[in-house]
C-alpha cells in the first residue's frame, strides 16, 4: 500500500459530511469498502435514516444563505473547489483507481475531467439566468420578466459506477444555481465522495450546501424520497426497481424528479441537470406615469 | 497624547502605501510575449496628474510596430482559436485570479497614473476588472449556449483602443470577451494612462498565456489610427470621444471590419418629487463626481421636478460641502485629480462658457493642491437646454441643473441630445420608473441608483453614444462572426 | 432656517406647538408620517458602507477614541444586576483606566430604575457626580404594560435621581398604525420626567428598530418621537436579535438633521446594542461628522449605549500611547 516499505502508513478514518462537519454515522455502523480486487480499503460510515434526516435539516438551513448569495460569489466558490481539487489530484487519482479498478492514467483522466467540470459549472452561475430567463413582450402596458430560481433542497443519488466524475457531474449542476443537496454516494465506491467532502469544507462552500452520506443506497434514499422538506430528487444512482419506488414516494409532495438514465459522464454535460432543479418566476409590473 | 490631539474631528492623512507597486523607469511595447522598443526608439513620459511627477517612460509605437503586433496576433490566432473553449476558459480564470491577487498593487498604480481616488480604484475598478475576466472566462466553453448559433466562430484579430478614465477596466471590457470568443488582440491604452495595461502584460506572462494572444502597443492618437486602419485586423473596438468614434467609422467604411464604439454621453439624472431624497442626493453625487466626472455615462444633467428643486439643491449643496478633494492615494479622498492638463483646460473652458451664457455657478469651498491638475466639484443652476453646458460632454466634475414640471417634459428634455448612453430616474413609484425607462432613448437606465456596472449587464449607447454592447451575453456578439 | 434650540429647553415646546396641526388627530399624524420621503434601502446601506471605509488614523483616531469614551452610556441591564455590580460599573465610568488619569469619563451610567439611587451614590463617592444616571423605563425592554405602570416606572426613576430616562415605545401600537397612541405615550412620559424643582430628566425614546423592520418605519418613528418631545432618539434596547446598525443610525441622523431644519429643535441620537469595537464606534462618529457635523459631536447630542465597547476603546488608546497592542489583562473587568 505504501510506496516506502520502511514505514507504516497512517490510515484515514472516512466520515460523513453533514452541515460542514464530519460526523460518524449516528448509528455507529460502518461497512467494508474494497477495491476492484476485493482488497480492503477502508471502513465507510453506514448512514442511517436519522443521518439522512439530519442532513436534510442542514441542507434546509443552508438554503437561504446559499440561494441568496450572488451568482458571482457562488461561481467563485465552485472555481475554488476546482483549485483545491487540483492540489489534491494525486489523492483522488489513487482513490478513483482503487475504487473503479482503473489504471493511474485512466483514473487521472477521470479526475482531470472532474476538475474541469467544476470549472464548467462555475462559469454557469451568472449565465444560467441569461439563457433560461426572458423578457416577455406581453400585450399590455406591463413589464414582464421571467427568471429562474433554485427549487430548494435536492436529494442526489450519485451514480454507482462513476465514483468521482459522475459524482461531481450530479452535485455541481444542482448547487451552482443555489440549491442545497443531500448526496448519497456510490454504495460500493464511497471513498472519493467522502474525500470530496474534505475539499468542499476547505473551499469557502458554506456548511450544509453539500451533505455527503455513504451507506446502503436503498436505506438512505427511502426517507429522502419521502421527506416532505425535500424539494427534488435525482435518482441517477438508483436501480430501476428502487427508482420506481422512490419516484412513487416522491410524488407525495410533488418533488421534481430526475429519472435514472444511461449517461456518458465524459461527454459535454449541457444544461439539462441545472434546468431540472430550477423554478421559473415571472414578475409583472405596470408601466404608467 | 493630549497635546497632539486636535480639537475637532479632522481626518489625519491616511495614505495608501506606494511601496506595493514597483514602476520601472521605462517600458517597451508588449508584442508576441516580449517587451520591445519602438522601431524608431521614440518614447514619451507618463506622469501622475496629482503631482505632475514623471512615473515612467513608455515607447511610442510606430506604424511598423503596430504591423508587427498585428502580425503576432494573427500568428497566435490559429492556435488560440483552435483551443477547446474549456482551455481558453482556464487561461481567463487564471488571469481573473491573478488580478484579484495583485489588486492592491494595481489599484495603487491606477490611482498614480490616472489620478482617481484609491477608494474607487480599490473598491470599484479592480473588483470589476477581476469580475469581468471571471464572467467571460465562463463563456469561453459555453459559446454554443449564447444564442449565436450552435458553433459560433471568432472574428480573428481585434484592434482595441481604450480611454484614460478607467484604464484597466476598459482593458478588461475589451480583452476578456475577445479572448473568450477565440480572438487575439492588439490593444492600445490611452496616452496618459499606459501603465496598468503594461502591468497586465506581466499578468499574461504569469498566467502562461500563449505568445501573441495579447499585444499592447502604447502611443498617442497616431498609434491608435495606425491600429484601426491596419488591413490585418478584423475587428475594431473603441471607447472614447464621439469625434474620434466618427473618424473610426469613416476609416472602416468599405472594409469588412466589424466595429463597436462606446462614445460620449450627456446623461439626464431625473429626480421626481416623490424620490427618496437622501438616496437621490447620493445618486446625483455619485452620478457626476464619481471618478471626477470622467465617466462617459456620468449623470451630468440633473433634471429636477420644480416642486422639489429648492429642497433638493439645498441638500445637494450640503452634501457637496463634505466631499474631500485631494491626494488620490489618501484613503479618505472622494475626488482626485483631473487626468491631464488638456482635460483640465477643456473643463475650464466649458465652465466659463456656462457662466458667460448666464448660468449660476456654485462650488463648495475646498482647498486644491498647488501642483497637479484639479477642479472643484461644481454646480450650475439656471441652466437651459440651449446652454453649451447642457449639450456638450464636459467629462469633469461639473453638474448642470435643469428643471421640469411633468414626466412628459422630463422625457422630452432627457432625450433632447444627440447622445443616448444612460439615464437615471428617481421616484418611489414603480410604474413611473418603467414608463420612463420605456420612453428614454438611452442604452442604460438606472432607477433609484446610478453608475452601477456589472460584467453580466450589457452596457452601451443609442445614437451618437456609439453602437454595440459590452458586458453580458450581448457583449459576446461583438467578437463573434454572427 | 429657524434658530436652533435644544430639545430639552423651554423654547422647544413652543416650536413643537407650531407643528400641532400634524399631531391633531390620528388621521393627520398618519398623513404626515406617510408623507415623509421614502427611504431606498439599498442606497441607504451603500452610503453607510461607504462612510464605513473612512480611514481614521493617528491624531484623528486619538481624538475619536476620547470622544467615543466621553459619549458612552455605560450600561448594565441584567436581571442579575446587584448593587455591587452597579457600584463597580460606576467606578469604571468615573475612572475608566486606573493606569491613565487622562482618560475622559463616560457620559452616563445606564441601569434599571431600581438601581438609580445606588448608582447616584456610587458615582458621588467615585468622584463622578458629573456623570449622568440614565434609567430605562416604561416596562423596558418589551414596553408591554399598562400606561399607569409605565408612568409610575418613570416617576420612580426620576424621583430616585435619574438624570435621563430611556423609554421604549409600544411597538405593537406603532406597527398596527396607532401612531397617535404612541405619540401620546411619549408625551405623557416626557411629562413624567419633570422634577419638582422645575427641571426634568432628559428623555431618550427607544424604537427597537430591529422590530420595526423597515427603514420607512424608522424614519416615521423618528419624526413621531421628536414631535412628541423626545430629547434623544435611540435605536435599540440591546435585547433583541438586531440592534443598532450603521444604516439605521445614519437614517436617524438624517431625521434629526431634517427635524432641526424644519423646527429649529435639536435632538440627540443614541445607537445602542452590538457596538463593541473601537473600529465600529469610529464608523459611527464618522457618520455623525459627515451627516450632522460638529454640532452633534458631543456627549450632549450623541451617545453610545454600550458596555464592552469601553474596554476596547481603552486598549486602542493604550496602543496609541505605547505603540504596542494591549490585551484584555490590561483593562479592568467590572
Amino acid at each position: 500500500m505504501s510506496d516506502r516499505n520502511d514505514r507504516l502508513s497512517v490510515l484515514k478514518t472516512y466520515k460523513l459530511f453533514v452541515g460542514g462537519t464530519f460526523p460518524r454515522s449516528e448509528s455507529g455502523r460502518v461497512y467494508e469498502v474494497t477495491d476492484a480486487k476485493d482488497r480492503w480499503l477502508a471502513n465507510a460510515p453506514q448512514a442511517s435514516q436519522k443521518d439522512a434526516r439530519d442532513a436534510v435539516v442542514a441542507a434546509r438551513k443552508a438554503f437561504g444563505g446559499w440561494s441568496g448569495a450572488t451568482a458571482y460569489n457562488r461561481g467563485q466558490i465552485l472555481y475554488r473547489v476546482a483549485e483545491m481539487l487540483e492540489g489534491r489530484r494525486d489523492q483522488f487519482v489513487r482513490e478513483v483507481a482503487d475504487a473503479e479498478g482503473l489504471s493511474k492514467s485512466k483514473a487521472g483522466a477521470q479526475v482531470d475531467a472532474a476538475i474541469d467540470r467544476w470549472v464548467w459549472y462555475a462559469g454557469w452561475s451568472d449565465k444560467i439566468a441569461q439563457i433560461a430567463g426572458s423578457a416577455n413582450p406581453v400585450a399590455g402596458p406591463y413589464f414582464n420578466l421571467s427568471s429562474p430560481e433554485p427549487t430548494g433542497v435536492v436529494a442526489v443519488l450519485a451514480p454507482q459506477d462513476s465514483s468521482f466524475l459522475g459524482l461531481v457531474s450530479v452535485i455541481a449542476p444542482a448547487i451552482v444555481t443555489g440549491n442545497t443537496t443531500v448526496v448519497v454516494t456510490s454504495e460500493n465506491h464511497p471513498l472519493p465522495a467522502l474525500s470530496l467532502g474534505e475539499v468542499l469544507a476547505t473551499s469557502d462552500l458554506p456548511g450544509g450546501v453539500v451533505n455527503v452520506l455513504s451507506g446502503r443506497t436503498a436505506e438512505i434514499a427511502a426517507p429522502l424520497a419521502a421527506h416532505q422538506d425535500v424539494n427534488a430528487i435525482d435518482l441517477t444512482g438508483a436501480a430501476p426497481e428502487l427508482a420506481t419506488e422512490l419516484e412513487t414516494a416522491a410524488a407525495e409532495n410533488l418533488k421534481r424528479v430526475v429519472r435514472p438514465q444511461p449517461v456518458d459522464w465524459s461527454a459535454d454535460p449541457g444544461t439539462g441537470r441545472m434546468l431540472s432543479f430550477l423554478e421559473t418566476k415571472t414578475v409583472w409590473h405596470p408601466m404608467g406615469v | 497624547m493630549a497635546s497632539t490631539t486636535p480639537m475637532t474631528f479632522d481626518y489625519a492623512p491616511a495614505p495608501e502605501s506606494r511601496a506595493v507597486v514597483d514602476i520601472a523607469p521605462s517600458y517597451g511595447l508588449f508584442i508576441n510575449g516580449e517587451f520591445t522598443e519602438a522601431a524608431d526608439g521614440k518614447v514619451f513620459k507618463t506622469i501622475s496628474p496629482s503631482s505632475e511627477e514623471v512615473l515612467s517612460e513608455v515607447a511610442q509605437a510606430t506604424a511598423e510596430d503596430v504591423d508587427r503586433a498585428v502580425k503576432a496576433a494573427r500568428t497566435a490566432f490559429t492556435a488560440w482559436s483552435a483551443l477547446p473553449g474549456s482551455e481558453r476558459a482556464k487561461y481567463l480564470f487564471r488571469i481573473a485570479r491573478i488580478i484579484q491577487e495583485r489588486s492592491r498593487e494595481l489599484a495603487v498604480l491606477e490611482s498614480l497614473d490616472n489620478g482617481k481616488p484609491i477608494r474607487e480604484s480599490r473598491d470599484a475598478d479592480l473588483p470589476l476588472v477581476a469580475a469581468h475576466f471571471f464572467y467571460y472566462a465562463g463563456w469561453a466553453d459555453k459559446l454554443a449556449h449564447a444564442g449565436y448559433g450552435p458553433d459560433p466562430k471568432p472574428l480573428g484579430v481585434a484592434g482595441q483602443v481604450i480611454p484614460w478614465n478607467f484604464p484597466l477596466l476598459m482593458l478588461a471590457w475589451k480583452i476578456a470577451p475577445a479572448l473568450a470568443a477565440g480572438n487575439t488582440v492588439v490593444l492600445k491604452p490611452a496616452e496618459t494612462t499606459p501603465l496598468s495595461a503594461l502591468f497586465f502584460a506581466d499578468i499574461c506572462r504569469q498566467a502562461g498565456l500563449p505568445k501573441g494572444v495579447v499585444n499592447i502597443v502604447t502611443g498617442d492618437g497616431s498609434t491608435g489610427a495606425e491600429l484601426v486602419g491596419h488591413p490585418g485586423i478584423d475587428k475594431v473596438a473603441f471607447t472614447g470621444s464621439t469625434e474620434v468614434g466618427k473618424a473610426i467609422a469613416r476609416t472602416v467604411a468599405g472594409t469588412s471590419k466589424k466595429v463597436t464604439l462606446e462614445l460620449g454621453g450627456k446623461a439626464a439624472n431625473i429626480v421626481f418629487d416623490d424620490a427618496p431624497i437622501d438616496q437621490a442626493v447620493e445618486g446625483i453625487v455619485n452620478g457626476i463626481f464619481f471618478n471626477q466626472g470622467h465617466v462617459c455615462c456620468a449623470g451630468s444633467r440633473l433634471l429636477v421636478q420644480e416642486s422639489v428643486q429648492d429642497e433638493l439643491l439645498d441638500a445637494l449643496k450640503r452634501r457637496m460641502r463634505t466631499l474631500r478633494v485631494g491626494d488620490p492615494l489618501d484613503k479618505n479622498t472622494d475626488i482626485g485629480a483631473i487626468n491631464s492638463a488638456e482635460q483640465l483646460a477643456r473643463i475650464r473652458t466649458l465652465a466659463e462658457a456656462g457662466e458667460a451664457e448666464g448660468a449660476e455657478r456654485w462650488a463648495p469651498d475646498c482647498e486644491l493642491p498647488s501642483s497637479g491638475f484639479w477642479f472643484a466639484p461644481t454646480l450650475f443652476t439656471g441652466v437651459t437646454q440651449a446652454h453649451r453646458i447642457a449639450r456638450e460632454e464636459i467629462f469633469g466634475p461639473v453638474l448642470s441643473v435643469l428643471t421640469f414640471r411633468t414626466p412628459e417634459e422630463a422625457v422630452a428634455k432627457a432625450n433632447n441630445t444627440p447622445y443616448g448612453l444612460s439615464a437615471g430616474i428617481w421616484t418611489e413609484k414603480g410604474s413611473r420608473i418603467l414608463w420612463m425607462a420605456n420612453k428614454l432613448r438611452a442604452g442604460v437606465v438606472w432607477s433609484n441608483t446610478f453608475n452601477k456596472f456589472d460584467p453580466t449587464s450589457p452596457f452601451g449607447g443609442y445614437k451618437e453614444s456609439g453602437y454595440g454592447r459590452e458586458g453580458g451575453r450581448h457583449g459576446l456578439e461583438a467578437y463573434l462572426d454572427v | 432656517m429657524p434658530t436652533t434650540v435644544p430639545a430639552y429647553g423651554k423654547e422647544a415646546a413652543e416650536r413643537l406647538a407650531s407643528m400641532a396641526d400634524v399631531t391633531a388627530s390620528d388621521g393627520a399624524l398618519r398623513r404626515f408620517l406617510h408623507g415623509l420621503p421614502g427611504v431606498d434601502a439599498v442606497g441607504l446601506q451603500a452610503r453607510a458602507a461607504t462612510l464605513g471605509t473612512r480611514s481614521i488614523k493617528t491624531t484623528a483616531k486619538a481624538y475619536a477614541i476620547d470622544l467615543a469614551i466621553s459619549m458612552i452610556d455605560l450600561t448594565t441591564l441584567e436581571g442579575a444586576d446587584t448593587p455591587g455590580k452597579v457600584r463597580a460599573l460606576c467606578a469604571k465610568g468615573a475612572n475608566p483606566d486606573p493606569t491613565d488619569r487622562t482618560v475622559p469619563k463616560v457620559a452616563a451610567i445606564c441601569v434599571y430604575g431600581d438601581m438609580v439611587a445606588t448608582a447616584k451614590e456610587a458615582l458621588a463617592s467615585a468622584g463622578g457626580s458629573d456623570i449622568h444616571v440614565a434609567a430605562v423605563a416604561t416596562a423596558f425592554p418589551s414596553g408591554r404594560a399598562a400606561m399607569p405602570v409605565k408612568l409610575a416606572d418613570t416617576r420612580d426613576a426620576v424621583a430616585a435621581g435619574a438624570d435621563e430616562i430611556d423609554m421604549v415605545i409600544d411597538r405593537g401600537a406603532f406597527l398596527s398604525g396607532r401612531y397617535l397612541e404612541v405619540f401620546e405615550e411619549i408625551k405623557q412620559v416626557k411629562e413624567a420626567c419633570a422634577r419638582p424643582d422645575g427641571g426634568a430628566a432628559h428623555l431618550k425614546v427607544i424604537f427597537e428598530t430591529g422590530e420595526l423592520q423597515t427603514y420607512d418605519n424608522v424614519r416615521r418613528a423618528s419624526w413621531l418621537a421628536m414631535l412628541a418631545g423626545a430629547d434623544f432618539i435611540k435605536t435599540s434596547t440591546g435585547k433583541v436579535a438586531v440592534n443598532a446598525t450603521p444604516p439605521v443610525t445614519l437614517l436617524m441622523l438624517e431625521a434629526v438633521r431634517d427635524f432641526r431644519a424644519t423646527t429649529g429643535v435639536q435632538v440627540g441620537v443614541k445607537p445602542a446594542g452590538g457596538i463593541r469595537t473601537s473600529k465600529d464606534a469610529i464608523k459611527y462618529l464618522v457618520m455623525v461628522n459627515e451627516t450632522l457635523g460638529e454640532e452633534w459631536l458631543t456627549a450632549d447630542w450623541f451617545r453610545f449605549g454600550a458596555s464592552s465597547l469601553l474596554n476596547d476603546l481603552l486598549m486602542q488608546r493604550q496602543k496609541l500611547r505605547t505603540g504596542h497592542y494591549s490585551g484584555p489583562d490590561y483593562v479592568t473587568v467590572d
